[in-house]
């Protein structure tokens, strides 16, 4: 077996960059290696000697020369990361694995993206892809929350997004006398949003109580389940379908997910330990 | 495929193991060992388990003599062939640090080929269904490719049905009806001890022109379909596998499911004797210096809370939740994922229960009392 072939090997990868993004988070650059993604698909990142973690991509998927991950310091691996992960290092990957955000499927439609914390990583992506290609989408609205303002990611990009005919929408469950901006859970975000259940797709990433709570917010105002894509998050191991840790009910989050269309969950969406 | 029907003496048949020593097989058997027929390696017949048979029934296993001298005159011990092919443990790769980055090095692939004898047609519809998982998914397992490549597979039609069996219920035996190169009858006619062939594969019929065989006669024929009649009328236990997905899938909130779980050890045991259940987990270990790393694959099983950990817990912390995961996988979800059950009716879940939990009883349980 050829590590080309071995879906268990890992590809030694150098980190171009590492940045400090909120106090838990961090992002790592490393040499694209001309691996294409589809925006919403991950990778598997290995630290030698210490663990692998499944982390999504959160770069650009119209630049192939640089990978990026951004990764909360959590467990035993992330937080190994964040200590050792520096310029000139390198982490193994394996991937890109997964599904992808619907871009192509959605070309014409309004698209409403829905981020809770670190569910921006994922949905970023998107951003850069429609933002690029802003005329083959209608309204782009960004809804994204997080736990308090020094908890929000990607801080500096919201005002260029918006510059670029972006509605974003930031709301944080909790902050001090110098957050002027709204307070509140994301689901409410869709109360102050125009939308057209007949154009619009929506995207959602994060807890799954706010995808929860979202869905119905978008149901109430006549989304259909056709039209909601949800990224899911389970344990992964393999990330090829082998390890059998990622199972949500019938599908495994790693080669069916990690974006569903809810249509096809719905059975199983928010119920409590499937 | 020249012939449906050879007899082997039982010197035959001895000869038959020493011909696929001789060409390199190692040969996974039925053998007796710590108060159970085991599957391990064997050197010809004198290794398998002459005489023996079990009683099983929920949470008990017990060795017992039998009059004759037959060689395969049991129904299924704790293990399946799955280690042969799935190993409890795997090294996945070696790695060395180097310049701040690390070199993955070279696997070992090559595995001598292994010679299945006295495989069962629910252990080999398991295998088929690993397959499935391993093999014939996006992805190809290596280990499990290198493993299951060229494997000899001598079937066994079952002489004996367990007091846990199932396998008619599931649609799985107890006659072999793919997945081998031979299979074999046991056949006793008064002391004379022999057993008819049947010869599925050109590597099959090779290796039989090697050995001493005869022409089955038709008595023969209607002796070996009487043995598989006989054990399919002894089945142990039964399920009723209508509508089976649609019937767990509308029960996901059923009380069977709290009453299970205050029974239920989580111990895992029902996972590891299950011969499809394909869970594995990975384990980073270092040498003493940290230039050296390796990743183990190890099986692993759905009932530990370790299973479906991701920051901040498990998805399924109580047992309930994860002995639904365990069933409705194995019975329901296991069919849209890759279109069979994962259930071959061999009912070693039930023997190896320390508590007794039959799974035929559970689903019975909420089929009886679903409401309306």
């Amino acid at each position: 077996m050829t590590a080309r072939t071995d879906p268990w090997s890992p590809t030694p990868t150098r980190i171009l960059r590492v940045r400090r993004e909120t106090r838990d988070t961090f992002t790592v650059e490393l040499e694209g290696q001309n691996r294409a993604f589809e925006p919403g698909q991950f990778n598997m990142l290995y630290l030698f000697g210490i663990g692998e973690v499944p982390v999504s991509i959160s770069g650009d998927p119209g630049n192939p020369d640089v990978l990026v991950h951004t990764i909360r310091a959590v467990g035993t691996t992330t937080l190994a990361m964040k200590r050792q992960a520096k310029r000139g290092s390198a982490l193994g990957v394996r991937g890109p694995f997964g599904s992808a955000w619907p871009v192509r499927a959605a070309e014409g439609d309004d698209l409403l993206i829905m981020a809770g914390g670190l569910g921006l990583a994922p949905l970023r992506p998107v951003m850069y892809h429609a933002l690029r290609h802003r005329q083959r989408f209608g309204r782009v609205t960004l809804l994204y929350g997080a736990r308090s303002p020094e908890d929000l990611l990607f801080r500096s990009e919201h005002g260029r997004w918006a510059r670029k005919d972006c509605v974003v929408e930031v709301t944080v469950d909790r902050a001090g006398p110098n957050w002027v901006g709204r307070v509140g859970v994301v689901p409410a975000l869709v109360d102050v949003t125009p939308l057209d259940p007949a154009r619009t797709t929506a995207m959602l990433c994060g807890p799954e109580v706010m995808m929860r709570f979202s869905v119905r917010t978008l149901e109430a105002r006549g989304l259909a389940h056709e039209r909601i894509f949800v990224s899911m998050e389970r344990s992964m191991k393999c990330a090829v379908g082998f390890c059998g840790h990622c199972q949500f009910g019938p599908t495994f989050v790693c080669k069916d997910g990690p974006v569903l269309r809810l249509d096809r969950i719905a059975r199983l969406f928010g119920k409590r330990e499937i | 495929m020249e012939n449906e029907g050879v007899v082997l003496s039982r010197e035959g048949f001895a000869a038959l193991l020493r011909a696929l020593r001789e060409d390199g097989y190692r040969l996974v058997g039925p053998t007796v060992r710590d108060g159970a027929i085991v599957y391990d390696t064997i050197g010809g017949i004198a290794d398998l388990p002459e005489g023996w048979t079990e009683v099983q029934e929920r949470g008990r296993y017990r060795l017992e003599r039998r009059t004759d001298r037959a060689l395969f005159g049991f129904a299924v011990g704790p293990e399946s062939f799955k280690r042969s092919f799935f190993a409890p443990t795997v090294s996945l790769w070696r790695a060395r640090r180097k310049d701040g980055s690390f070199v993955v090095l070279d696997r070992a692939a090559e595995m001598p080929r292994v010679a299945l004898i006295g495989a069962r047609a629910c252990d080999l519809h398991a295998i088929a269904i690993q397959d499935r998982v391993l093999l014939e998914g996006p992805a190809v397992d290596p280990s499990y490719a290198a493993r299951r490549r060229g494997a000899f597979v001598v079937a066994l039609n079952c002489g004996t049905a367990g007091g846990t069996c199932f396998c008619v219920s599931m649609g799985t035996g107890p006659k072999a009806a793919s997945g081998f190169d031979l299979a074999l009858t046991e056949l006793f006619d008064g002391e004379d001890h022999r057993f008819l062939v049947q010869v599925a594969s050109p590597e099959g019929a090779a290796i039989l022109a090697r050995v001493p065989h005869g022409e089955a006669q038709k008595t023969d024929l209607e002796a070996a379909e009487r043995v598989v009649q006989n054990t399919a009328s002894q089945m142990g236990r039964s399920l009723d596998t209508t509508g089976i997905k649609e019937l767990l899938y509308r029960n996901l909130d059923h009380p069977r499911w709290d009453d299970v779980a205050d029974r239920c050890l989580a111990c895992a045991n029902c996972t590891l004797v299950c011969p499809t259940c394909f869970c594995s987990t990975v384990e980073d270990v270092t040498d003493l210096d940290g230039e050296h790393a390796e990743r183990v694959q190890r099986w692993d099983s759905c009932f530990t809370l370790d299973h479906s950990y991701v920051h901040g817990g498990s998805v399924r912390p109580s047992t309930k939740s994860r002995y639904r995961q365990w069933l409705t996988h194995k019975l329901a979800s296991w069919i849209d994922q890759f279109g069979t059950s994962g259930c071959v009716g061999c009912g070693r879940c039930v023997t190896w229960c320390p508590v007794g939990i039959d799974i035929t009883e559970e689903v019975a349980a909420i089929r009886s009392t679903e409401k309306g």
